[in-house]
């Protein structure tokens, strides 16, 4: 056991990045309070395919990152649980990670790494479960020509916090995919991030998350168009229901004057289904250069639409799955991105739960 | 056999200017086996009346009643309206984002029906229906009327009426936007479904071609709120001729 370093600046809630994190919730992960505890999580509980290696490893961090809980992250440990697949793999299944041991009394600090060599292509998944308290640096690495889809499930019990960094660097003609899904925890905060360092990369950023009573989560994406000829795709829908559910999504796009032939879009929907939820959504596009295809975004908050309600319930469907049609049907757009039917059906009924408990 | 009795039926909707009173006393019925033919101005309250019956939240009943068979319907909540056996064809239908057409059928007919129907014959049930109305099979796994053409949504609601069997039936101007194909075969599924049950239909429409195909026994002159008119089949023929200005100055 170790205290976390205390030499960095804590952010006191006034900083743009921080202004709407409910940081006495966040278990000291961002002031040095939280006691730190020595456990690694995050294990592969299936055989790996020929061509991925999974294993603790001292790496140096791929990319800067001024997130205070990240630094404090990589101030204290080199250890890295790296997931590797190598240079022409082409992984058919999707490769699963998951977590073991948990605990709330002491923080996990978490570094992960998932490389894919040149031209390999997988699909990887890592299921969030159970009860902690974790801080993660996660980066990853896409060698020219790789293509990876990232499914990242955050079905964290009740009082479970989790303030993570997962970041891309995309390297030429790389694409990258990612599914974030956020359903469990007491806070979870992710700062999705992209970094493109050779032209032809692109991305596509999805998410969905459904928060309910007392429940804060945030999303905060940067996708850094530094190099031409990149393409961005973001696209998150939330649900909100009851008392004090509360989700931020914050889409930063930067096109910097050198990034010509960007093409860009953003979009974040969320549907309040209740009184006293809040949810936050913020795009920012930032343009340096008018050399560009296209660059767009969208944000609506929304309620239940009563004339879809009644059309279904003149049909002899009743309020309660009429709504729940509905609400499946807003994110069956995203959730079959995830094209794993166990996980989906998971999900669909985690949602439908959600929105029982809500009650709404 | 089932009657829908309309009496006196008072509707008005809320307006940022307060409440505006629509239907000024509707009286009607219907009963299974007939066929009655609501025309009248644009504005005059067609679509109050059926959205009315069918219990859309926008409106408030001032005053009337309507009854099925004697039970209240404007104290039932809108899918017990459907389980009672109403049916509303829309004038325009709702797009669904994410709702299959298929999962919809089924998850309707299963309300209606009060069990799952059984997933052999539920199947080719859905896709003889589809098929009679000569709508693609794709169309099962697209969304509810999401990017529907104004005709494929009208075929669509047919195939509701055909698949989900109600006793009484209120079609809102089901023949606008069709092509002279489409209306032959959605008039011929309209008269399938009269056909093959007790099932009474009241066709709101602007157009007598329509009735050519399926024969009103009455025909309903609706203006400024009530209806002004009523007659047989050659009614619609004279209002195709002479328009609706005898009507709307009363
Ligand atoms: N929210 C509203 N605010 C003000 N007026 C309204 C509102 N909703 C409906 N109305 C009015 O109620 C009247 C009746 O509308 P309705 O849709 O029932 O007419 P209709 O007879 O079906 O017409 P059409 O032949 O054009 O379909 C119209 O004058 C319409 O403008
Ligand atoms: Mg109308």
């Amino acid at each position: 056991m170790s205290l976390l370093a205390t030499n960095y600046l804590t952010p006191t809630g006034r900083e743009e990045a921080w202004r709407f994190t409910p940081l006495k919730r966040l278990r000291g992960l961002h002031d040095g309070a939280a006691v730190v505890g020595d456990r690694a999580s995050l294990i592969s509980s299936h055989s790996l395919p020929a061509g991925v290696t999974f294993m603790s490893e001292n790496l140096a961090p791929l990319a800067h990152s001024d997130d205070v809980i990240i630094e404090r992250i990589r101030g204290l440990d080199g250890q890295v649980s790296h997931l590797s697949i190598a240079a022409n793999t082409e992984v058919a299944e999707p490769i699963l990670l998951g977590r073991s041991n948990g605990a709330l009394e002491t923080a996990e600090l978490s570094r992960v790494r998932i490389s894919l060599g040149e031209h390999a292509v997988a699909t990887v998944v890592i299921e969030n479960t159970g009860d902690t308290v974790l801080a993660e640096d996660l980066e990853i690495s896409l060698a020219p020509g790789s293509s990876l889809t990232f499914i990242t499930l955050q079905e964290f019990d009740a009082q479970s916090v989790y303030a993570a960094r997962h970041h891309a660097v995309v390297d030429k003609d790389a694409h990258f995919k990612s599914i974030t899904v956020t359903v469990g925890g007491d806070v979870v905060r992710i700062l999705p991030t992209v970094e493109f360092i050779a032209p032809g990369g692109s991305v596509e950023l999805l998410g969905v998350y459904f928060a309910t009573a007392g429940q804060f989560f945030e999303h905060r994406m940067h996708v850094d168009h530094a190099v031409p000829h990149a393409k961005s795709r973001v696209n998150f829908k939330g649900a909100l229901a009851g008392r004090d559910a509360h989700t931020v999504w914050i889409g930063d796009v930067l096109i910097r004057a050198i990034a010509e032939g960007t093409d860009t879009y953003e979009l974040n929907r969320n549907l309040l289904l209740s009184d006293g939820a809040r949810a936050d959504s913020v795009p920012n596009l930032e343009i340096e250069t008018g050399e560009i295809i296209g660059a767009g975004h969208a944000s609506t908050t929304g309620r239940f639409d009563d004339e879809q309600l009644f059309y279904l319930m003149s049909r002899g469907i009743t309020l309660e799955n009429a709504r729940r049609l509905v609400v499946r049907g807003f994110f069956n757009e995203i959730v079959t991105e995830i094209g794993i039917e166990a996980i989906q059906d998971r999900l669909m009924n985690r949602i439908d739960n959600e929105l029982e408990k809500a009650g709404t | 056999m089932s009657r829908l009795e309309i009496r006196n039926l008072q509707v008005s909707v809320k307006t940022d200017a307060g409440a505006v009173e629509i239907l000024k006393g509707v009286d009607l019925t219907i009963e299974t086996g007939e066929t009655h033919a609501i025309m009248g101005p644009n504005g005059s309250g067609k679509s109050t009346l059926a959205y009315s019956i069918a219990g859309h939240p926008k409106y408030t009943i001032v005053g009337g009643s309507v009854t099925l068979d004697g039970a209240d319907v404007l104290d039932m909540t809108v899918d017990e309206r459907a389980k009672a056996g109403l049916f509303l064809a829309m004038q325009y239908p709702v797009e669904v984002p994410g709702v299959s057409v298929s999962n919809f059928l089924r998850t309707a007919a299963t309300a209606l029906r009060g069990e799952a129907p059984k997933l052999r014959t539920w199947v080719a049930e859905v896709k003889d229906a589809m098929e009679a109305l000569n709508i693609d099979p794709a169309f099962a796994s697209r969304n509810v009327n999401e990017g529907f053409s104004g005709g494929e949504k009208k075929r669509h609601e047919i195939m509701q009426l055909e698949l989900l069997k109600p006793k009484i039936a209120i079609l809102d101007e089901t023949d606008s936007g069709l092509d002279v194909d489409a209306l032959r075969i959605v008039s011929e599924g309209i008269n399938r479904a009269k056909a093959n049950g007790n099932l009474g239909v009241l066709l709101i429409t602007h157009y007598t071609r329509i009735l050519k195909y399926i024969k009103p026994d009455f025909v309903h002159v609706f203006a400024n709120g009530h209806i002004v008119e009523e007659g047989g089949p050659d009614l619609a023929d004279k209002l195709e001729a002479n328009g609706y200005a005898d009507y709307v100055s009363k």
